[in-house]
């Protein structure tokens, strides 16, 4: 039973990891890119541990998987804050398409 | 007070984390947890009373599952926009403003912000957050803070100050 929970947690991870690279290539500037390589590849990777946790429950292994969850969270959306600031820093475009920019006025 | 805070808090970790009880095992969590209390004690928590109060682990209980919630409808968001042939975004950056007032309950918003549909946190002037958005959906300023802040700031500000 907790086999095949485990294992339909860990095919939902996939698939949302699958959904953030096709984002990834898609997705036509640096910013927009960030926000499907946070939000989708996080939680499939999230997914795959806590499937992993639910196969080995508490051993060694599972209590190990079920920490890195709150660990990847924090570095992935720090990562994500210091990427897109610094790109914007550095300055990188917005798209043409984009249709407001508050960040604009504080750079000076 | 802090620095005993902070050491109990990775002494758990540590234990959780290689799941072993021998003496060695304990002795060496033990130092290790010390060393790093002692460096980065200086930047934890202002006012670690605010440890020891039950009603706001009630809060962190309901803030998390609300936040897994908000967490689950973004990846079906964002996999809905990558995946539609007409790719419907409409990026932006906007400003925002915040109520909370610490630096911790800020961190967590901003973390929070990132982790839901379609948001970036991209820099924190003050108490105005600057949000990068993939689908701007209006221009009213009151209108979009709700919209991003409403569901979270309620219950950061009972869980952190």
């Amino acid at each position: 039973m907790s086999d095949t929970i485990s294992l339909i947690f860990i095919i939902i991870g996939v698939v949302f990891d699958l959904f953030g690279c096709i984002g990834l290539i898609r997705l036509p500037d640096v910013y927009n890119r960030l926000q499907s390589a946070t939000k989708s590849v996080t939680l499939g990777t999230c997914s795959i541990l806590f499937g992993l946790f639910i196969k080995y429950g508490f051993s060694a292994i599972g209590m190990k998987a079920l920490i890195a969850i709150p660990l990847l969270f924090f570095a992935s959306t720090v990562a994500a804050h210091a990427l897109i600031r610094g790109s914007y820093k550095f300055g990188i475009k917005l798209w043409d398409k984009t249709v407001i920019d508050d960040y604009k006025d504080v750079q000076k | 007070m802090k620095y005993i805070t902070l050491f109990i808090i990775i002494f758990v970790l540590w234990l959780l984390m290689t799941y072993n009880l021998e003496t060695p095992n304990l002795i060496v969590g033990a130092v290790v947890a010390l060393i790093t209390s002692l460096v980065f004690g200086k930047g934890f928590l202002q006012d670690s009373k605010k440890f020891f109060q039950p009603q706001r682990y009630f809060w962190i209980i309901v803030y998390l599952f609300i936040f897994i919630w908000e967490c689950i409808k973004a990846n079906f968001d964002v996999a809905y926009r990558v995946l539609s042939p007409s790719m419907p975004i409409k990026p932006g950056i906007v400003k925002v403003k915040t109520t909370l007032k610490t630096d911790i309950g800020k961190t967590f918003l901003a973390n929070s912000i990132t982790m839901t549909p379609g948001t970036i946190t991209v820099d924190i002037i003050d108490d105005e957050f600057y949000v990068h958005w993939i689908y701007v959906s209006s221009k009213d300023p009151k209108e979009y803070t709700n919209k991003i802040l409403g569901r979270f700031e309620k219950y950061l500000k009972r869980i952190f100050e």
